[in-house]
Order: C-alpha cells, then sequence, then structure tokens
C-alpha cells in the first residue's frame, strides 16, 4: 500500500485534467458505454439543476495521518493545503447567513487543522443545526493532543461520521493501513464512553462503509446488521446508523482500478447499475463544497477534480445562494458512482447526509 | 467467435438466452430473483451456498459472481472458503460413499 500521495509520488493521475480525460476516453470515447451526460439524458434529467441549499460542507484540507487506497481526496501527510483563519472568518460569516440546516467538517483529517478547535466553537455559538464533523476515527488516538476529542465534540454537540470499512481487521486494514482497525475500535470505545452512539444520549455517531476493492455495496440495512451485531459481539462498540457508499472512480481509487486491471469492469459495474431515480437525491443536489483556499464546489468529488461551480459566485468571500442556485451542476463519468444501486448519498432514502466527505 | 469454450465477458452476455426463447428465459430469471430474496434464509447465507454449489458444478461464472456478490455482503474471505470446503466435503463424501458399493460387489464376487 502507498505510504505518500499521488502527488507526492508525482503520479500523472494527481492532475484532475487527466483523471477527467481518462474518464472521457476509452470505454467512453469508443461508445461502449454511454456517457453521464447521455444516461441523463435519457431519463431527462439533463442538465442536473440544484434544489436549495441545505448542506454546506467545508473541507478544512487535505492533510491527513492516513494514506488510504481508496482515497479521493489523495489526502496523506504529505499534503500541505490547509484552509487559514481568514478563510474560516469567511466561512463563518457564510454560516451566520446561510438557510443550510447541515455544516459538515471534512478533509483530510479536520481535526489537523490548528484552527479546528477554534472553527468549532465559533461556528456552535452560531448555532448550527446538524454540525457533522468527519473523522477517521485512528485521528483521535494518534496523539495525546487529541485525546480529549471525544468530549469536545460532545460539548459542542457535535454529530460525528466516521469511516469503518469492515468490521474485521484484515479487510479494514487493506484498505486503510495497518493497524487501523485497532485504533478505529479504540477510538470508538471511547467515543462510547463518553455516550457517542448510546441509546437516549442524543449524541449521534454513524459509520461510513465504502468497500474494500473493486465492488459496489450490497444493501444498506443489511450491512448494517451485520456490523450492529458484530461491533457489539466482539468490541461491544454502539453506533447510530451505518452509511453505505459506493467508490467513486477518481483519484486514489482509480489508480487502484486501472493497476489492479478493473477499471472496465468497474465501469460496467456502475453504468449497469444506473438508477434513474437515484439521481434525484445525489448530494449535489442540495450541498455546497468549499475548498481549504475557499472556492465552491458542486461536490467534494468536482472539489478533487478541480471543477468549480458553474456560477458567477465561485469563492465564499462572495457567497450568494440565490445566484448559486441557478447554476447547471458539472457532471461527468465519476457521477455514476452517486447513482448506482439505491444511490450513495441519497438523503431520500437515509436519514442523514452519508457522503462527501472523505476521512 | 472466442477460440476457448469459457470467456469471463460472456456473464455479462446471460440475460441474451431470453432472446431465444423467451418465455422460458423470463421465468427462469424471474425465478432465480425470487430464489435469492431474502426469505427464511438470509440474502448473506444463500450468498455462501451459491458460493460453495458454484464449486461443486465447476461453473467459473458462478464462481466470479458469488465471490463478487460475496464481497458485496461483507462476507469475509474464511467464511467464504469454509463454504467451498463444505462443497468440497460433499462432493469427496460423495465419491467415497460409492466405496460401500465398491466393497458389496467385491464381496459377493470374491470366494
Ligand atoms: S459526483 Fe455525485 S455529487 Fe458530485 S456532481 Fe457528480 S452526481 Fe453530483
Ligand atoms: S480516506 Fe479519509 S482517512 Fe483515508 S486518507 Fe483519505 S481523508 Fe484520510
Amino acid at each position: 500500500m502507498a505510504t505518500k500521495s499521488l502527488l507526492a509520488r508525482k503520479n500523472k493521475l494527481s492532475e484532475p485534467k487527466e483523471q477527467l480525460r481518462f474518464l472521457s476516453n476509452g470505454i467512453f470515447a469508443d461508445g461502449k458505454l454511454p456517457s453521464f451526460t447521455e444516461k441523463l439524458k435519457v431519463s431527462q434529467q439533463f442538465p442536473l439543476n440544484p434544489n436549495s441549499i441545505e448542506i454546506l460542507q467545508i473541507n478544512v484540507g487535505y492533510m491527513c495521518n492516513q494514506v488510504c487506497a481508496h482515497c479521493h481526496v489523495d489526502a496523506g501527510p504529505d499534503r500541505k493545503e490547509i484552509m487559514t483563519r481568514e478563510t474560516m472568518l469567511q466561512c463563518l460569516d457564510v454560516i451566520k447567513n446561510t438557510k443550510a440546516h447541515t455544516l459538515d467538517l471534512t478533509g483530510g483529517a479536520p481535526e489537523m487543522n490548528p484552527n479546528f478547535r477554534w472553527f468549532v466553537e465559533e461556528a456552535s455559538k452560531i448555532g448550527v443545526n446538524d454540525f457533522i464533523v468527519r473523522s477517521n476515527l485512528t485521528i483521535l488516538r494518534s496523539n495525546p493532543k487529541y485525546y480529549d476529542l471525544p468530549e469536545f465534540f460532545k460539548k459542542h454537540n457535535i454529530h460525528v461520521v466516521s469511516s469503518m470499512p469492515h468490521y474485521t481487521q484484515d479487510m479494514t486494514d487493506r484498505q486503510r493501513g495497518s493497524g487501523v482497525f485497532k485504533l478505529s475500535i479504540k477510538a470508538l470505545e471511547e467515543l462510547n464512553a463518553v455516550g457517542y452512539g448510546k441509546e437516549g444520549s442524543g449524541l449521534q455517531l454513524d459509520l461510513v462503509y465504502n468497500p474494500t476493492g473493486a465492488f459496489l455495496p450490497a444493501d444498506q440495512k443489511a450491512l448494517e446488521n451485520d456490523f450492529k451485531k458484530a461491533l457489539k459481539r466482539d468490541f461491544n462498540i454502539e453506533f447510530n446508523n451505518l452509511f453505505v457508499i459506493t467508490n467513486l472512480p477518481i483519484s486514489r481509487f482509480l489508480e487502484y482500478l486501472i493497476a489492479s486491471d478493473n477499471y472496465e469492469d468497474y465501469m460496467y459495474a456502475l453504468v449497469e447499475a444506473f438508477n434513474p431515480a437515484a439521481v434525484a437525491n445525489v448530494m449535489c443536489k442540495n450541498t455546497i463544497s468549499v475548498s481549504w483556499d475557499g472556492y465552491l464546489y458542486d461536490c467534494d468529488f468536482n472539489q478533487m477534480l478541480d471543477l468549480k461551480v458553474a456560477s458567477k459566485v465561485q469563492h465564499i468571500s462572495a457567497y450568494n445562494e440565490k445566484v448559486l442556485q441557478n447554476r447547471a451542476i458539472i457532471t461527468s463519468q465519476h457521477c455514476y458512482g452517486c447513482t448506482a444501486g439505491a444511490g450513495s448519498s441519497c438523503q431520500g432514502s437515509l436519514p442523514n447526509p452519508s457522503e462527501g466527505g472523505a476521512t | 467467435m472466442a477460440n476457448n469454450y469459457y470467456d469471463s465477458s460472456d456473464l455479462k452476455k446471460f440475460g441474451e438466452i431470453t432472446e431465444w426463447s423467451e418465455e422460458l428465459g423470463k421465468k427462469f430469471f424471474e425465478y432465480y430473483g425470487k430464489v435469492f430474496e431474502e426469505g427464511a434464509l438470509s440474502a448473506r447465507e444463500k450468498s455462501l451456498i451459491a458460493l460453495a454449489v458454484s464449486h461443486v458444478v465447476h461453473c467459473p461464472y458462478c464462481i466470479d459472481a458469488y465471490t463478487k456478490d460475496g464481497l458485496q455482503r461483507g462476507i469475509t474471505k474464511e467464511e467464504m472458503m469454509e463454504a467451498v470446503h463444505v462443497g468440497a466435503a460433499i462432493q469427496s463424501g460423495a465419491t467415497l460413499v460409492h466405496g460401500v458399493q465398491m466393497m458389496n460387489k467385491h464381496k459377493k464376487l470374491s470366494m
């Protein structure tokens, strides 16, 4: 497993343009598979337009303590893109005035931003209905300076959303790095200890599952039952919901698909699983994604592909919900990952936003 | 036409059997789909049974399909291998139990 980002390895795929080119060539250029646009046209859903903005998702930086093999952010310890306090102040201005009910902090490991705690405190003073932090779990145990974060989250009534690709060590460590499973379990124990995931505590702890290889996830409810049973039985761990998401063919997951000779089969599987009904619930319909340097995107994936919103307003400093509303969402073949099967960011069938963050 | 008997891309064309016999094809796929739904057995248990049987009937398409299906359902590789052993044990038992027939015949013909 790689221990450095694509960027640090100077891999061609660290270039968003290279990824987009790849996703439009081959099977999509020679007509073997329809492009995402063609597919949307057939079901009369092109162009894709947003509904009102309900979720503001802020990526506070690409630095991470892990280098997961599937990471769509290409995050890692070597990434230096970190949101500054100035940009955070601009975000706070927007949070004060937005109608969005959910604030969703992601990364990288958002906790590694030196202004993370300050930002959470300030944002929670404003009052956010649902305040999500996407924590990769291991960060909470990586250094004593993070050990009190479960208490800190509790104090600010943070809704913790964490990745857990499997309830066994083998499958988790192969995706996220050796030792990750044990540390994650320890972190979950600490979160449980302050009340997270416990019935009646009001402290929400959700897990996010994404497949540990070139296959699509199965039924969310069945997996949630298996996770709940196994984590309770083996570690006495409890959590609220399991969200099942599909890996999008971008960044390091795209690198893996190509290197393991799974790319074509995976794209066939995604296209075959295209569900026109899932289009209405893709996360870009009600989310704006903000990058570490304040630019605006339809979603965290488009952020990584450097596809800024198709709007006059492209930066948080000029944020204007009305203007942003009137845009077409930028799509490409990676979007097939959001519309496969039940859809993987469907707030329609899910009570909570389930996707978009890495970590 | 490919110059070998099995081609993994043929699995994608499985649905085409309906084109040459619509009613039977449709009925088969309907039945097949129904069999694998959650029932008295969970879809997860059915997936493991299918994997074991795939090995016993030596179907490479089914082995590919149910390995992937198992992964999608979060089934571990240990569970999958144990299922294959169940299939293998039954198959070898079925061979060996015929040894009794051999013994019977041997005894009958021998002085
Ligand atoms: S990747 Fe998903 S969320 Fe992003 S623009 Fe495409 S469909 Fe929308
Ligand atoms: S998937 Fe999450 S935890 Fe893993 S490298 Fe990416 S940002 Fe870090």
